[in-house]
């Protein structure tokens, strides 16, 4: 009995975490490099759509994933171009991608809502390692090949940042831009890549949801998560690594409180994705790590000659 | 450029750098005005100049960041376009800037990787750290080259950014202001590194204000005033006195410090003051200090010791942890703002632009800053925009502040007319303490002069006056007595008699003296 609960949270905090460290993981990306998108759950909710009408066209589950990463970067694109080029309010810029994701997705979706998709992407069971005790039901057994993406894009993004020529190009854009153009790099086009690279994220995050969580379309599906992989980023003080342990911990929490659902009122099951993020905010806050953390010119535009 | 004449190769190798009539405008300025000047190869040039003078634009034109409106850049003889840093630095030019652009969060190797050719893709960092200690070795530049840059002292963020060019092998290297952040120890050993620099055949660009280093470091210098060259001119035989002449353009009288009546009563008392920084940590530690009215007392030390933490306090803008601050027989101790200024503590504060003033608002509306409650400006909720108007007219003035209209926004003015706006207004309250942050810092000859009058005037007038200062100078000639703050402590208290510069240095450097 002990076990079974601790197998299925831990499976099913999993399975949950990863939309969660998909998107979280793109949004550290473009933060590192100055720029704040919170149009995640917009571009989530539009690769959300994209990938199923794709996987649903062509029978094949991967295309889905692939079309929603290529609408996830247009949009951010989007994004990139009013925040970066016009050096609109970044802020509003994002909030817009969000409403014009949610309610573009919900006029085009009309035709897919409530079809079950024929051929999601595959559930994996690693053999031998699934009966590892405790761990292995959980990590390796009926897992979808997502997360393990998921969880190498985490390691391979930490040693970009940390190992890498480009990881000190990116972050020292998001630190300091003057510099950076100074020493002859094009500050412009690492925004822009980094803040696409996030839009690319957060639609693969989205056809998770619509391609093999629960492989159907369904109006506003994202529920709320794009905004919690944007608190992840600021609780995990944009580590990669530590992000991996946040999106955990939201999936986990977010998995008990389903479960608890018939003590709770519903309103209180909807609500939780907010409080959570509320709270790691506030978690987050308290500690060192995420003030000093943080981009130093994160959500500036930079102008040459200005300081 | 006269065709014949000029051409015939008889002159020997053509200059490594050359500017012909090198102009720039901006909105109702020239900032420069047909700028014409050689940079030999193997020699340290000095553009020598006040705030203003057009020392900035004609840098920002070397390193790309502007675009000449029109003249020619001519690079050992032919002609080139900087369009922007990456043109400078592959042309060899190489610049190291008065607020330096480092990434604080980074290590210096990870700085020095930054945008740097050749450098691989993994492991960016391993071969340079060997490359910079060798470099460091030769030029006498040590840093360690896995330290963070937050770590380092302002004379060692300063040899990252000459690191930084120098291995981007830059053949001429451009220093604006490079002593404005340093000790005079510091200072010294940057003139070391110049002269190993140009034994090593580079071309140096050293922008100053300050005489002295002209005198100490250049070979040769270019004076511009306006927007122009005053004149070109080699060092050797060249006096203090002319340079001055030159660069001001006028005689200026060194502040006179003798004063009409001694000192009186102490009137700021601090005790046993603890403060601590935005981090968390003890910037300021068991501080204390007495200022008598009619007095002046300076405080060197070199920048981040405490001194932002402590005229925090002094303030009211940070509550101290421990102590007590005391004006005459009132205790201020935890009171906010508004409390100090009304008890009479006036404020130079040493982020001018940020603190001193709202740029976004008029200068009439920035010198009322303070007295906007009270008549004659206040009538009841309402402010009476005449008497508004006709005080700031008249202090303008009075204070000789350079600003289009009193209604003008006051982001438009110039550092050193900022500067006397800001003393106008402290100064109307004719204030019991006056506590001045760095209050000549940046500013040209001529406006800092007139902001030692004022601060002399006030002393004489009977005011406690609290002067914190990194130019050693400025505090040598105004203060009547000299404290010393290292890591938070004040470990001196000097007269001038028995201060020197070299002396103070050493303090300030926390070398026991």
């Amino acid at each position: 009995m002990v076990e079974s609960w601790w197998v299925s949270t831990l499976a099913r905090g999993l399975a949950f975490s990863a939309p969660l460290l998909l998107a979280a993981l793109g949004e550290l990306v473009a933060e590192r490099s100055g720029v704040i998108n919170l149009g995640v759950e917009g571009m989530m909710i539009l690769g959300a759509l994209s990938g199923f009408a794709v996987a649903d066209a062509s029978g094949n589950p991967w295309l889905g994933v692939m079309a929603a990463a290529g609408v996830g970067t247009l949009a951010a694109l989007l994004h990139a171009f009013f925040s970066i080029t016009l050096r609109a309010n970044t802020y509003v810029s994002g909030l817009a991608l969000t409403m014009v994701g949610l309610g573009l997705s919900g006029l085009l979706g009309k035709p897919f809502a409530g079809r079950p998709l024929a051929h999601p992407l595959p559930k994996l069971d690693i053999p031998g390692l699934s009966s590892i005790p405790w761990l292995g039901p959980g990590l390796f057994q009926g897992q979808n090949a997502l997360l393990y993406l998921a969880l190498l894009a985490a390691f391979l993004l930490w040693y970009f940042l940390y190992r890498t020529r480009g990881g000190i190009t990116l972050r020292s854009v998001g630190e300091n831009p003057a510099a950076a153009d100074a020493l002859g790099v094009n500050v412009y086009l690492v925004r822009y890549l980094a803040t696409a690279f996030g839009g690319a994220m957060a639609g693969v995050a989205g056809a998770y949801l619509s391609v093999a969580y629960r492989p159907s379309w369904t109006e506003g599906m994202t529920a709320g998560m794009g905004w919690i992989a944007l608190a992840i980023v600021i609780f995990a003080a944009w580590d990669p690594l530590r992000a991996v342990a946040a999106a955990f911990l939201f999936g986990a929490f977010y998995h008990l409180a389903y479960r608890f659902q018939a003590h709770l009122p519903p309103e209180f099951l909807k609500m939780t994705p907010y409080l959570f993020t509320v709270l790691f905010l506030v978690l987050g806050a308290l500690g060192k790590s995420v003030r000093l953390g943080a981009p130093e010119a994160l959500g500036r535009p930079y102008v040459r000659g200005e300081r | 450029m006269d065709g014949a004449e000029a051409s015939p190769p008889s002159q020997e190798t053509p200059p490594f750098l050359e500017l012909r009539s090198l102009t720039k405008r901006f909105p109702g300025v020239v900032a420069n005005d047909r700028v014409s000047l050689s940079v030999r190869a193997g020699e340290v040039h000095a553009l020598l100049g006040e705030n203003g003078a057009g020392k900035s634009t004609l840098v920002s034109m070397l390193y790309g960041l502007l675009q000449p409106d029109e003249g020619e850049i001519l690079l050992a003889g032919r002609r080139v376009w900087i369009r922007s840093p990456k043109d400078a630095l592959s042309l060899g030019i190489g610049l190291v800037p008065q607020h330096f652009l480092l990434v604080k969060k980074h290590t210096v190797a990870e700085n020095v990787a930054l945008g740097l050719p050749g450098v691989p893709f993994l492991a960016p960092t391993r071969g340079l750290e060997v490359q910079l200690r060798q470099l460091g070795e030769r030029y006498g530049l040590p840093v360690d080259p896995r330290a963070y840059v937050w770590q380092l002292s302002a004379g060692e963020q300063q040899r990252v950014e000459i690191l930084k060019v120098l291995v981007r092998d830059v053949r001429l290297l451009i220093l604006d202001e490079p002593t404005s952040v340093l000790t005079p120890q510091e200072a010294r050993g940057l003139f070391q590194v110049l002269r190993r620099m140009k034994e090593e055949g580079h071309a140096v660009i050293f922008i100053t204000h300050k005489l002295e280093e002209v005198l100490e470091v250049a070979d040769r210098v270019t004076v511009l005033r306006r927007g122009r060259v005053v004149a070109t001119l080699p060092v050797a035989g060249a006096s203090r006195a002319r340079l001055a002449r030159l660069m001001v353009g006028e005689e200026v009288a060194p502040p006179k410090a003798e004063r009409t009546r001694p000192p009186g009563e102490p009137l700021l008392f601090v005790e046993d003051l603890w403060v601590k920084s935005d981090r968390g940590y003890f910037a300021v530690k068991d501080v204390n200090f007495e200022v008598r009215a009619g007095e002046i007392v300076g405080l060197a030390g070199v920048a981040g010791n405490g001194q932002s933490e402590l005229i925090e306090a002094l303030t009211g803008l940070r509550r101290p942890s421990r102590g007590w601050i005391r004006l005459g027989e009132r205790d201020l101790t935890g009171r906010d703002a508004r409390v100090y200024f009304e008890a009479g503590v006036a404020h130079v504060p040493e982020d001018r632009t940020h603190r001193g003033v709202v740029p976004s608002l008029s200068v009439a509306e920035n010198l009322i800053l303070k007295h906007y409650r009270y008549p004659p400006f206040a009538r009841g909720p309402l402010l009476d925009r005449r008497a508004v108007r006709a005080f700031a007219a008249d202090t303008v003035e009075r204070y000789r502040v350079v600003a289009p209209s009193v209604d003008a926004p006051v982001r438009l003015l110039s550092g050193g007319n900022i500067q006397k706006l800001i003393l106008a207004r402290e100064l109307y309250a004719r204030p019991r303490l006056l506590v001045a942050a760095h209050p000549t810092y940046g500013l040209d000859v001529g406006a800092a002069a007139q902001v030692h009058r004022l601060l002399l005037a006030e002393r004489d007038r009977g005011a406690a006056v609290f002067l914190v200062s990194e130019d050693l100078e400025e505090i040598l000639a105004l203060s009547d007595r000299i404290l010393v703050i290292f890591d938070g402590k004040i470990v001196a208290e000097l007269s001038p008699g028995e201060a020197s510069k070299e002396r103070l240095g050493l303090l300030m450097a926390g070398v026991a003296a």
